[in-house]
């Protein structure tokens, strides 16, 4: 009985590797986004010539702790006239459309162990990219859900321009992703890292990859694109009336969303695990190392994030619809049509 | 856009690199500059003289009327100060006062001057009148024990009667009130009888200019 329990499997993989991929990449996720806000604060710090947090542990590397403590104690306020259902689904949504989308980004190469394929994602999708894109277009939804249901003012026109602001940006990034999948031929991230073996697609698709940051940006909320919560002018935008872990929730989405943006583009754009350095690629020492090298990248980028937030200051509405209809989305555009052209002239010759 | 874009990206990485300029107080303290109006410090003569003559001129002079002198006259065998009469008490209401420095204008023997001690915050209103006690210069070895700790703040009030080194008057009117015992402690009523009888209270302020 328990032998065939132990046999059963989801897709190609056995259920119970699933599970531990899934408390993994769940425990990997949570602190991650833990320590992306104490690296916030860092980095904002030193920008602005501070210190940053420095008083809880060491460095203050137990500060995300304190944090998360002081959300789960703090009070949970709701506004009277709030839609209760959807005050309280929208967080939860959020948190987990980042966390969903995670499940199949591959962090590194498939690993031979004792003649079973061992994936480094939670889910072998051959859809991946598709599937990516779906699910953190579902974040526009908690947010908009969240906003709408908090009956603030704030919170509403923050979750309408954010829903305005996702869509024309989802448009730009699914277009820039195009000529990454014309080049690999697979929406499957593993074949399409795969694809990068000669020449990351940094390279091949500069075009692409800077629209696809761009997007990425204004996807997870970022400055220069954080209107959606634009503190100066909507206070905190569509979670002004969340408090406490709800409020954490949030926050963890974001954080989250972050790294899973980062995490694509490692995959797409740069190379995903495959190292600067060669390394044989074989065994599992090799896929930890693999691994290794796709947090590294993603590091880079998720620093890059931080960066730019503290130096750019906020675009304007109009400037940003502008930003995404008549620069981006047509840049996308001719970047497919010249992929598209320079892969059929290739394969006619 | 993009050179602006750069420029931006660059100056910002290039803050990101140079020293943070934070001062970690109270870890790390930054010495006053040297005519700092702080809390204020009663001078003496070399020879251990009080430089106050209580001839309560910094009281007249003082704006908000914080200063209170009680002057006394010298015993000619043991003088406290040069001239025919001392400061028997003198109190300054540090909540009053607003650091102006005519006190220290006016003092005819540049008894009283600014110091270099800021942090003079405090949870009890009582605590905030500085007596006579507190503001007095040290003597003798003030040199010395500025010289063990020459960071400023508590500097003036080195080696006073029954004081470690480098312990606050906040300090030590808590070990004076501590004497009450420890149901004295936090509450405004209980306080107020265990104040030492030097120390006047905020609901009777020391009369202005008398005489």
């Amino acid at each position: 009985m328990i032998a065939d329990l132990a046999h059963f499997s989801i897709g190609p993989d056995y259920w119970w590797v699933v599970l531990i991929k899934g408390v993994i990449v769940l425990g990997f996720l949570a602190t991650a986004a833990a320590y992306l806000t104490l690296a916030e604060r860092k980095v904002s710090a030193h920008i602005q010539l501070r210190i940053g947090p420095n008083r809880v542990g060491p460095f203050g590397l137990l500060q995300p702790a304190a944090d998360a403590v002081k959300l789960l104690f703090k009070e949970n306020t709701a506004p009277a006239g709030r839609d209760k259902l959807l005050f309280w689904l929208a967080p939860a949504l959020m948190a987990g459309a980042a966390i969903l989308a995670y499940a199949v980004i591959p962090l590194s190469g498939t690993t031979n162990v004792n003649g079973y394929a061992l994936h480094w994602n939670m889910a072998h999708v051959n859809v991946a990219l598709l599937y990516v894109l779906a699910i953190t277009a579902l974040g526009v939804y908690a947010i908009f859900l969240g906003g709408w249901a908090a009956n603030n003012k704030y919170s509403l026109l923050g979750a309408l321009r954010s829903s305005a602001q996702l869509i024309s940006y989802e448009m730009a990034v699914a277009f820039a992703l195009i000529g990454v999948v014309i080049l690999a031929h697979s929406l499957d991230l593993e074949e399409i890292v795969n694809a990068q073996q000669h020449a990351w697609f940094i390279v091949m698709q500069p075009l692409a990859g800077l629209l696809y940051f761009v997007g990425a940006l204004a996807e997870t909320n970022r400055l220069p694109f954080d209107l959606p919560e634009a503190e100066t002018e909507l206070i905190a935008g569509y979670h002004t009336e969340y408090s406490s872990m709800r409020f954490g929730f949030y926050f963890l989405g974001e954080y989250v969303n972050m790294v899973t943006v980062c995490s694509l583009a490692t995959a797409l754009f740069l190379g995903g695990w495959l190292p600067l350095i060669p390394w044989i690629h074989s065994d599992w020492l090799g896929g930890l190392v693999g691994v290794m090298w796709f947090l590294g990248k993603a590091s880079i980028l998720l620093f890059l994030m931080m960066w730019i937030r503290w130096t750019l200051p906020r675009l304007r509405y109009d400037r940003l619809m502008n930003l995404g209809w008549k620069v981006l989305l047509p840049l996308g555009l001719l970047n497919i049509v010249i992929t598209g052209s320079v892969v059929a002239a290739r394969a006619a010759s | 856009m993009f050179k602006e874009i750069a420029k931006g990206m660059a100056f910002t990485l290039k803050q990101m690199l140079s020293k943070p300029i934070t001062l970690q107080w109270p870890e790390e303290q930054k010495p006053s500059p040297p005519r700092h109006r702080g809390r204020h410090i009663l001078h003496r003569y070399d020879n251990g003289l009080e430089k106050c003559i209580g001839c309560e001129l910094c009281a007249a002079a003082c704006p908000v009327g914080c200063i209170y002198v009680g002057s006394a006259e010298n015993d000619p065998a043991h003088p406290v100060s040069p001239g025919e009469r001392y400061a028997e008490r003198y109190e300054i209401n540090l909540m009053r006062c607003i650091y102006c420095g005519y006190c220290a204008e006016a003092c005819p023997t540049e008894a009283i001057t600014l110091g270099p001690r800021y942090e003079l915050a405090d949870y009890r209103r009582e605590r905030l009148v500085a007596t006579k006690e507190d503001l007095l210069e040290a003597w003798p070895g003030f040199e010395k024990s500025l010289a063990d700790n020459p960071r400023g703040a508590g500097a003036d009030q080195r080696e006073q009667a029954g004081r470690a080194p480098g312990v606050s008057p906040r300090v030590a009117w808590e070990d004076r009130e501590g004497a009450v015992g420890q149901a004295g402690r936090g509450s405004p009523a209980a306080g107020q009888e265990g104040l030492a009888p030097h120390v006047p209270t905020v609901a009777t302020p020391p009369k202005r200019n008398p005489g």
